[in-house]
């Protein structure tokens, strides 16, 4: 085959970038360097481990307003929860994120409300709203990064640093869950010591551009604590714990009691139960 | 010999030499002194109080080329595999933490990490994120 | 063939300094939206895609409707379609480039845009969109290039580009199901999950895509001596008639789901778009003008004594266009986030901005259009009255 000196001049620069190009990468390209082997990493001995890690919420045990406000900022306060508020002191809803957060039945069962007949107060009846880290997420299917996935224990987990900000889990997730960070997060009056905020300097903040939601505190989880929620709410109202295991308390109550989860019909599998009926338990 | 468009053409050589020189005649005069990192952080010479000698997660070689490699498999490891300890070649374990271990020995980012970094114009993102120590006066320097 | 673009007269060289300006301004406005975040456009929690997906959906469907001009040229032996082919896939090309733009104006981390092809997720919709998307691009950059060089030559093109021209007829059809696919295959937002999304999307592309070509068409002959001529551009007219029924059709059918059914959720996005739900009524207007327009345009499709009427034609072109993008570009979306998934109303709408960043997309995207087109045009005068072998 004979070929000009213009067509091996093309063809040879193509060959070379390529060739350069993918050595240069692949030899130094953090990714493509062996991770750490299993036998380099373990878990801590106090951990907390499960198969299934779910929650049970009983709303019934909620009582004053500052049970549900506890709650909250335990857990936004030791993840550094960024706190948007408009000039008048009312939340921004336009930069907003929240990971566990205050509803109402309206707003948490949408359609099995029924307009005129029920009471404003019924309507209006309060409830704690999260990630229902689902067994069939719609999140997860749709990440173009996996930069959120399913951990072997049942949490949908959320990988920061992977995360490219395309939103996609957000128009995905059916439950309103996911945060999106519009702005730097330390700019907000609760985090900048600027404006007279805190820090918890054991947990990072986000940065601008990246989807955050609760992890089920996995952090906590690693070194054998309660998620934050779960400890700072009052007694018997979240409880959590591996609905896989038959002796665990929230497998008793799931598979004794009245329960119902927030849209199932969509095939998500939610995680989180709320209890109809309240009741005694441990 | 003829020179064509000679107008254009020597103003094009002109303004790719200034581009292409900005970095030298910029920093005429301007020392460059050799990074001194400090590795003398009170958590550190506590260490040292305990155990007899400094020493870091890997040896002071690897970590100095290495350490991107060892925080992105930390980070891997803690987030995506959910393990957070780490046994390291030197047979001790560490809890796999950049805010929490590594910068509970290096709390000093502008006498430590900076040093380096800056001499190298190399700006590292992880503090869009991960908070920096609050930066505590050394025992002694 | 590229030093054609950099030569014409004080008219081009006006017409290219006013859409600069306009990159130049949106490049601008990009980089304060780098730095400061995307809280500088209109989305917030519960709207989280506007107007950049929304632009970014409808000209995907512009980019795949050179495949309307395609399938009867090379496939079906329309030798009629022969000179402007080159035009469809040029603006392919354009419409592409546009997509990939907005893509990346509305990543919250776009330095990590890597990430989808170091972690490819073959799970995912959205992985497989930029795969499909950037092989369009190549496809139509490779096969618009070739043909038109050979054009130049006065040769038919090489034998091999045969199965790429092929093979853009399936992948024309692919990127804009895929598209699709992004929105019909999510739980829990009712005004999406339909199986006719794709259908919807197609049928409207392939109305929106040659309604711009005949329109770029009757410029092109304003301005240069490339005439398409009458008859194909009636050609082409007849291929939008057909698909804006479908389009319109397949609107009416959603209509009738959501309606008949009475199921809120399915209804309440419709009731919003188009009345007004809890007192919010923003989108009201935008979408009765785009379904008048609509209709108008295809019932002046239709009477061909208005469609053979070239200056009526371009009118019509242009309505049917924007009926096309309110619906697409903006209704589509807000449809789906609007009622939240607690049934609450939070309305969108694009800031300044957020404007001037799509306006800057849409310059370049002309700016891209113009220089292929300024090439092809000075190709086709070089070679007019020389009949094309394929």
């Amino acid at each position: 085959m004979s070929m000009d000196r213009r067509q091996f001049l093309k063809v040879a620069g193509i060959s070379s970038i390529l060739g350069f190009g993918a050595s240069a990468a692949s030899a130094t390209h953090p990714t493509w360097q062996p991770s750490l082997r299993p036998d380099q990493m373990d878990r801590n001995k106090d951990s907390l481990w499960a198969k299934r890690w779910a929650m049970v919420v009983d709303m019934s045990k909620f009582k004053t307003d500052g049970d549900f406000q506890k709650t909250i900022a335990a857990c936004h306060s030791i993840h550094n929860v960024p706190d948007f508020r408009k000039p008048d002191g009312s939340v921004d809803r336009k930069l907003e994120i929240k990971w566990i957060w205050k509803s109402t039945y309206e707003k948490s069962f949408p359609g099995m409300e029924e307009g005129k007949y029920q009471s404003e107060h019924v309507k209006d009846m309060p409830f704690m709203l999260l990630c229902n880290h689902c067994t069939n997420p719609a999140c997860v299917r749709v990440c173009p990064t996996k930069a959120t996935y399913k951990l072997e224990t049942g949490i949908t987990m959320q990988d920061m640093h992977r995360c490219i900000g395309c939103r996609f889990c957000m128009a995905a997730c059916p439950y309103g869950a996911r945060s999106f960070n519009w702005v730097d997060p330390r700019k907000a009056a609760n985090l900048d010591p600027a404006k007279g905020g805190k820090v918890n300097a054991e947990y990072p903040t986000r940065t601008k551009g990246v989807v955050e939601k609760c992890t089920f505190c996995t952090e906590r989880l690693a070194v054998g604590k309660m998620p934050a929620c779960v400890e700072a709410a009052p007694k018997g109202a979240l409880l959590f714990g591996d609905l896989d295991d038959p002796n665990s308390e929230i497998r008793k109550i799931v598979a004794n009691k009245l329960t119902i989860r927030r849209k199932p019909e969509l095939g998500t599998g939610p995680a989180v139960y709320y209890l109809i009926g309240g009741g005694e338990h441990a | 010999m003829k020179i064509y468009n000679k107008g254009p053409v020597f103003l094009g050589i002109a303004i790719f030499l200034a581009l292409a020189l900005f970095p030298f005649y910029n920093n005429f005069g301007k020392t460059n002194k050799k990074p001194e990192p400090k590795t003398d952080t009170p958590a550190i010479m506590e260490y040292e109080k305990l155990n007899g000698k400094k020493e870091c997660v890997e040896p002071k070689e690897y970590m100095r080329a290495e350490h991107m490699v060892l925080i992105n498999n930390w980070r891997d490891a803690v987030v995506r595999d959910d393990n957070r300890g780490y046994k390291s070649s030197t047979g001790k374990r560490w809890n796999m933490s950049l805010q929490n271990e590594c910068m509970r020995c290096h709390s000093n980012k502008k006498k430590f990490c900076d040093e380096c970094h800056n001499y190298m114009a190399v700006k590292p993102f992880c503090w869009d994120c991960h908070i920096q120590p609050v930066e505590k006066e050394e025992a002694r320097s | 063939m590229l030093e054609k673009a950099l030569e014409g007269g004080k008219k081009y060289w006006a017409w290219v300094f006013f859409l600069g300006i306009f990159a130049l301004s949106g490049t601008y406005w990009y980089i304060r939206q780098f730095n400061e975040g995307l809280g500088l456009t209109g989305m917030h929690r519960d709207v989280s895609w506007g107007l950049y997906i929304g632009q970014f959906t409808f000209l995907v469907g512009v980019a795949a409707s050179a495949v309307m001009l395609v399938i009867p040229y090379y496939l079906h032996d329309f030798k009629k379609f022969g000179k402007i082919v080159i035009l469809g896939e040029f603006l392919a090309i354009s419409a592409v480039t546009m997509c990939i733009l907005f893509i990346f104006v509305d990543m919250g981390q776009p330095m990590r845009i890597m990430n989808v092809i170091l972690h490819p997720t073959p799970g995912s919709v959205m992985f497989w969109d930029s795969v499909v998307l950037s092989g369009y691009l190549f496809i139509n950059l490779l096969v618009g290039w070739v043909t038109l060089g050979s054009d130049k030559k006065g040769v038919p093109p090489p034998k091999w580009i045969k199965p790429w021209i092929y093979l853009s007829i399936p992948w024309a059809i692919s990127i804009h199901t895929v598209t699709a696919f992004l929105y019909s295959g999510i739980p829990g937002r009712h005004f999406w999950l339909t199986a006719v999304m794709a259908a919807r999307f197609l049928a409207s592309a392939f109305a929106g895509g040659p309604a711009l070509l005949i329109i770029l068409a009757l410029i092109v002959r304003k301005v240069s001596k490339f005439d398409a001529g009458k008859d194909v551009i009636q050609a082409v007219s007849r291929i939008v008639a057909y698909a804006m029924f479908a389009n319109v059709f397949l609107l009416g059918l959603e209509f009738f789901t959501a309606f008949y059914s009475g199921i809120p959720g399915h209804q309440h996005p419709f009731v919003y778009l188009y009345k007004g739900l809890d007192g919010h009524a923003e989108l009201v207007p935008l979408m009765w003008t785009s379904s008048i327009f609509a209709i108008v345009s295809l019932v002046m499709l239709w009477i061909p004594k208005i469609r053979r009427n070239e200056s009526l034609l371009a009118l019509t072109c242009i309505m049917l266009f924007a009926s096309l993008w309110i619906d697409k570009g903006f209704g589509l979306i807000i449809g789906g986030f609007v009622p939240n998934p607690f049934e609450e109303i939070n309305p969108y709408w694009p800031t300044y901005p957020e404007a001037m960043i799509t306006i800057g997309i849409w310059a370049i995207g002309f700016l891209v259009l113009t220089f292929l087109y300024k090439i092809a045009i000075a190709v086709r005068e070089q070679t007019a009255g020389v009949e094309i072998e394929h």
